[in-house]
């Protein structure tokens, strides 16, 4: 089934406002953003993938401009230049999106948002954006999905190896592929390739470099061989370690069981107790709200290839029915991408996103 | 309604395809003169030939105004998005072979691999503060290459011509460019990385989607494919 519209678009325009006068109710301010946003910020946060999903154009003075792909980057980065905590925002209005594959996916869309800039409890943060979303789509019929990328980076934290490793590790937390490749070189699974042995096994590489050219200097690329010299005289990663890895990532239960799951590899990796006693507070403060928890599905690997900058708790909610639609809504928390928006000072954050044209097209096809 | 065959109007690509046409029984010239980009064809009823840039060849298939065009592979996927989805292969045509690589200055000796490539990206973004620029004209070939391995924190840089000097010129640090057999790439200083290959192309006839096609067109194709497989 493709994706049609159910609905005219007054109607869905209707059904966005309704949406977010739950959210003015609940506090938010009505905040808005530019439809072009400079391309060099997108660009520095998401890389180049980001040009095959946005619409991209040119301002003689101001440069590339690309449109909004999402509100979130204006917002945290109206609410860092301005704001002040604790806030709570809300916006309505269309984003824009390049369709590279799937000609029957709309490329422009009303999106209502929800951005909660509060730290006081964090837990209850969580808990309040997955809750209100929870409420607005009452008797819709989707089913939630949750997750938590903040276990997995825990767990990377706490492995037992060099900095350096970890911060590779990390930096690919959203390239499962890479991430693994990784894993498995440090792993000492992935062979060493003989290039790299032979440059290793010569005492001075530098004195037979050939000519240096462009950017990238002398001084650099012997830093890096000084690194890799240093890199090969480590213990690779456990296989143990490399289990609990792969043990934590499968993990995909009802919330109270994979809390259960959770705990038990805790045991072997202490380094992930903290993060596991937050999804126990969260899964509390849901509780709290009304959330049938013990029915709520929870999965350690949710959100971990189309949810880029979030970084702890992670929500979806999709159709039943097996339609070929992306969640209806989505959201998270945020926390590292105010830091790289506020130049260093980063603020806790957690929001979401529902789109009205695709929970009417879920309503209609019931 | 005849079916149009586009194929390059200029140079060695045009040569070729003709003798390709010519050993499997399908004449096509350059009718009137040397100039003139109008041309005929003997030995099957039904085809047009019209000549074109090889460039464009992906995009006149798109847009339905040629049914068959020959171009290179590599055109077809940089300039179509789910190209597989818009034409057809019809034959590999055997000729005008050029792989698309990613190249990186010899003295690198500590990058062999993409895995390589990635970690050099993290380490340039901390030490110069942007992200390391591949110079290229292949964007969207490029882009679904890096984003299949994983290989983050680099950016593209257009260039349309002489991408080895990108360099030497420090506006890039990589390349992505096309070679046959990587000469001209190693007399600039570049070497290829070991998993760098990105796409081996050659020329190769297309046919677009055949929604819109009448019977006789059909007919047409039947009665060409035939003789290309005989």
């Amino acid at each position: 089934m493709t994706q049609v519209n159910a609905e005219t678009s007054q109607a869905i325009w209707d059904r966005a406002r309704r949406y977010q006068s739950v959210l003015v109710g609940q506090g938010a301010l009505i905040t808005d953003a530019d439809v072009l946003q400079p391309a060099d910020t997108l660009l520095d946060l998401y890389g180049e993938d980001i040009r095959a999903r946005t619409f991209t154009t040119q301002d003689p003075l101001r440069g590339e401009q690309m449109l909004r792909p999402d509100f979130t980057v204006p917002i945290v980065q109206q609410h860092m230049a301005f704001g002040a905590e604790p806030a709570r925002y809300t916006y309505l209005g269309k984003v824009f999106r390049k369709q590279e594959s799937d000609e029957s996916r709309p490329t422009e869309f009303v999106q209502v948002g929800f951005e909660v800039f509060d730290g006081k409890d964090v837990a209850a943060a969580d808990a309040e954006v997955f809750a209100t979303f929870a409420g607005i789509l009452a008797g819709v019929p989707v089913t939630p999905m949750t997750g938590d990328i903040g276990i997995l980076r825990a767990a990377v934290i706490g492995l037992k190896t060099t900095e350096r490793r970890r911060a590779a590790l990390m930096r690919h937390l959203w390239r499962p592929r890479r991430f693994k490749a990784l894993l498995d070189r440090f792993g000492a699974i992935t062979p060493t390739p003989a290039a790299r042995t032979t440059l290793l096994a010569d005492p001075d590489p530098m004195a037979t470099l050939p000519a240096v050219l462009g950017l990238r200097s002398k001084s650099e690329i012997a830093l890096r061989i000084d690194a890799l010299r240093a890199d090969a005289a480590v213990d690779p990663i456990s296989s143990f370690e490399r289990d609990l890895l792969d043990a934590l990532l499968k993990v995909r239960e009802t919330a109270p069981n994979a809390l259960a799951s959770l705990r038990d590899i805790s045991v072997d990796l202490p380094s992930i107790s903290a993060a596991i006693d937050g999804l126990s507070r969260r899964l509390d403060a849901l509780a709290n709200r009304g959330i049938d928890v013990d029915a709520l599905p929870f999965e350690t690997s949710y959100g971990r290839t189309s949810m880029e900058y979030y970084d702890g708790f992670v929500f979806g909610f999709s159709s039943n029915a097996g339609l070929n639609i992306p969640p209806v809504a989505t959201g998270g928390r945020y926390d590292a991408l105010t830091v790289v928006l506020g130049n260093g000072t980063g603020v806790p954050a957690v929001g979401g996103v529902i789109r009205p044209d695709l929970v009417a097209f879920v309503e209609a096809a019931q | 309604m005849t079916l149009k065959l586009g194929i390059p109007s200029k140079g060695r690509l045009m040569e070729k395809t003709f003798d390709w046409f010519a050993t499997r029984g399908v004449t096509l010239r350059k009718s009137g003169s040397e100039r003139e980009y109008a041309g005929a064809v003997d030995g099957i009823d039904g085809i047009e030939l019209v000549l074109l840039s090889a460039g464009e060849v992906p995009r006149e298939l798109d847009a339905g105004r040629i049914q068959l065009g020959v171009t290179g592979s590599d055109l077809v996927r940089e300039k179509l998005s789910s190209w597989d989805q818009r034409v057809v292969e019809v034959a590999k045509m055997g000729f005008g072979g050029a792989d698309l690589v990613i190249a990186v200055p010899q003295a690198w000796i500590d990058v062999d691999s993409l895995d390589d490539l990635d970690a050099v990206a993290a380490a340039f973004r901390a030490h110069h503060g942007f992200r390391l620029r591949i110079a290229t004209k292949y964007h969207r070939l490029v882009r679904e290459f890096m984003r299949e391995h994983g290989v983050a924190d680099y950016q593209l840089v257009d260039s349309q011509g002489a991408t080895e000097g990108t360099i030497r010129n420090e506006t890039a640090e990589a390349v992505a460019d096309i070679t046959s057999t990587g000469e001209t790439l190693r007399a600039n200083g570049l070497k290829i990385l070991g998993d760098g290959m990105i796409h081996a192309s050659q020329a190769t006839l297309f046919r677009a989607r055949r929604r819109d096609w009448t019977q006789s067109q059909r007919d047409t194709l039947k009665a060409l494919e035939a003789k290309l497989t005989s």
